[in-house]
């Protein structure tokens, strides 16, 4: 143990002095630091305190970090709206299917585009990449999905977004610094391009599929703009976030006088407690998540955003 | 660029011959489904441009509606709110690169310089939580912070800064900066990802010289780490620049209000207004071509400035 101390302290390069002026801006660097994980932080922990405290004494305002008068209530009420739970499914079905099916697509595609001897793989690439920068907008969009009979349906969150020409051209970049020797002794040995993919390719590539999955997965978890669009009328496919924008605009509706009448009506929960607690269900999975999954982001970020 | 021209000598695509199509067949295969695939979402909904030069009727469809030329354009530009939604996707499209952009890299190169690998990386796990929380929870979050008896409002109160609560929603001078801001909570330490991974990449011995040359920390931050992170800024700003003009859509949808539709509604906010309740489809689609053409120029523009300076360039 002593040895090792000794050793390590061997090795460790010589401490300069630190200057008044560094004092000054570590000092400084440490309370800007401080001050941004403060507002980062103290937003969602103050709805975790009014989510877990009760509806009408939340109206009161003051409530810091931790709850006033606790309640379970809000939950409860939460749990109890039809909406809210068949969003709560329907939203963990399409991120489930919606980012294994588009990791499927995605990976198959940049596998094709990234074979050094397939005949178009730029004319292919060419033909992705301008899904990027040019799109038919809103209408033309809608007016097809109604035509395919996308809309009033559950597939149009998993079907029309299945192809992403950023999650490709990040995939291709990975795949390409793949060595092709792997590949040719593969096909000396008889295998065709699908083993290749899926037995060869596909194992190695796992850190860029975790990316790529997680960046599906986080967008379609948060989706609502579709549901709205194309599900309005059907409560039936209506998604988490939608829920919550509902609960959001009630919110946002009511003033702060009209939440009092709701109180004095002898309401246990306010809309805002019970948006609280339904903005805490929808974040937990994700704080949960995220930061185990951190080193894969960082990877799919730094060759998505630098090289392409 | 050496790298570049070694793998175009050996990346070398064979001719197109009847052996190496039967070859490659299984590829060739599901390219076609990958086009078909393409075709059909997302190259058909330009096909509905041509609603723009139509008085579309959704009776009679794309194919048979009365063709108007550019009539749809013209009642468009002289629409004065036509005007108003421009100018505000453009001032909030620029505020919002300029401010994240110089949040991204001074965060950045802060927590670079921060000593400690524990509070380093608690800081940026940290950071990186609001981006995946969707806008809807951080408008809700943001309402909440901000309403009459929220925590804003009571610590301007207490400092006495203000005598009465500011009702930030409903005056129109907020609104921008409000959305600014939002959009750095939001995103500050998901940029600087990309950042932090330059900066750790640049080669240590350079400080260590700069250190024996007797250059203080700025000197080291303005001399090394700026110019060596300055091809990630210029080709993330390149990429951005095309992005002003979305400046986005589901903030100003959902903290909009009557009160302040003069400077919160953007072009895609009017888009959908034209479609769904207005009911004029033929308008909101050239309103989205007109946007989409801002678009491709915007990328152009900063691609050939970027071959101007000499900088990176996209394509």
């Amino acid at each position: 143990m002593a040895k090792k101390k000794k050793e390590e302290e061997y090795y460790k390069p010589k401490k300069r002095k630190l200057t008044t002026w560094d004092k000054i801006f570590y000092t400084g660097n440490f309370i800007f630091m401080f001050a941004f994980v403060v507002i980062t932080l103290y937003p969602i922990l103050n709805t975790l305190a009014i989510s877990f405290n009760d509806g009408i004494d939340a109206v009161r305002g003051g409530i810091h970090l931790w709850p006033r008068v606790f309640s379970m209530k809000n939950y409860q009420t939460v749990l109890g709206i039809q909406g809210f739970r068949s969003g709560a499914i329907v939203t963990v079905l399409r991120t489930i299917i919606g980012t294994l099916t588009s990791l499927v697509a995605n990976a198959l595609l940049a596998f094709i585009v990234s074979r050094k001897r397939f005949l178009f793989k730029s004319q292919l690439s060419a033909f992705w990449v301008i899904t990027m920068y040019v799109n038919g907008g809103l209408i033309p969009t809608f007016i097809l999905f109604k035509f395919l009979h996308l809309t009033n349906s559950f597939w149009v969150y998993v079907i029309p977004g299945m192809v992403s020409a950023f999650n490709v051209l990040v995939m291709r970049t990975y795949m390409q610094g793949i060595p092709d020797s792997l590949e040719e002794s593969a096909q000396l040995d008889g295998a065709g391009y699908m083993t290749v993919f899926i037995k060869i390719i596909s194992p190695l590539c796992k850190p860029v599929y975790a990316t790529v999955a997680l960046f599906v997965a986080v967008y379609q978890w948060n989706a609502w703009f579709d549901a709205m669009i194309y599900n309005r009328l059907n409560v039936k496919y209506t998604t988490l976030q939608y829920e919550l924008m509902k609960l959001l605009n009630s919110v946002m509706q009511q003033s702060g006088s009209a939440a009092d009448a709701a109180a004095t009506q002898g309401q246990a929960v306010s809309p805002q407690s019970v948006r609280s607690a339904a903005t805490i269900i929808t974040i937990v999975p994700i704080v949960c998540l995220y930061p185990f999954l951190q080193r894969y982001f960082v990877t799919g970020l730094t060759i998505g955003g630098v090289k392409e | 660029m050496a790298r570049r021209k070694k793998e175009k000598e050996v990346n070398i695509t064979p001719r197109i011959t009847r052996k190496e199509l039967k070859r490659q067949r299984v590829l060739l295969i599901w390219a076609a489904v990958f086009v078909v695939y393409g075709f059909v979402f997302c190259y058909l909904p330009l096909g509905g441009w041509l609603m723009a030069f139509q008085n579309y009727k959704p009776k009679t469809g794309i194919l048979h509606s009365k063709y108007v030329g550019f009539d749809k354009f013209k009642v468009l530009f002289s629409d004065p709110q036509f005007f108003r939604v421009f100018r505000n996707t453009l001032a909030m499209g620029t505020l919002n690169l300029v401010t994240t952009f110089i949040m991204a890299i001074l965060f950045a190169i802060l927590l670079n310089e921060i000593r400690g690998n524990l509070m380093k990386k608690t800081v940026q796990t940290i950071s990186y939580l609001p981006h995946f929380l969707s806008w809807i929870i951080v408008t809700g979050i943001l309402h909440d912070a901000m309403s009459s008896s929220g925590t804003i409002n009571e610590i301007l109160l207490n400092l006495h800064v203000v005598d009465t609560y500011i009702p930030f929603f409903s005056i129109e001078k907020y609104f921008w900066p409000i959305v600014a801001f939002a959009n750095c909570w939001k995103e500050t330490g998901w940029n600087a990802i990309v950042y932090l991974a330059a900066i750790t990449s640049i080669d240590p011995s350079l400080y260590e010289a700069a250190s024996i040359d007797g250059g203080g920390r700025w000197a080291k931050i303005k001399y090394i780490t700026l110019p060596s992170i300055r091809p990630t800024i210029m080709i993330l700003l390149l990429i951005n620049i095309g992005n002003v003009i979305n400046a986005g859509f589901e903030i100003q949808y959902l903290l909009g209000n009557p009160l302040i539709i003069e400077v919160s509604e953007t072009i895609d906010i009017y888009v959908l207004r034209w479609g769904i309740s207005q009911m004029d489809w033929s308008l909101g689609t050239a309103a989205g071509i007109f946007k989409s053409l801002i678009s491709i120029v915007l990328i152009f523009t900063g691609n050939s400035l970027a071959k101007a300076f000499g900088e990176e360039r996209l394509f």
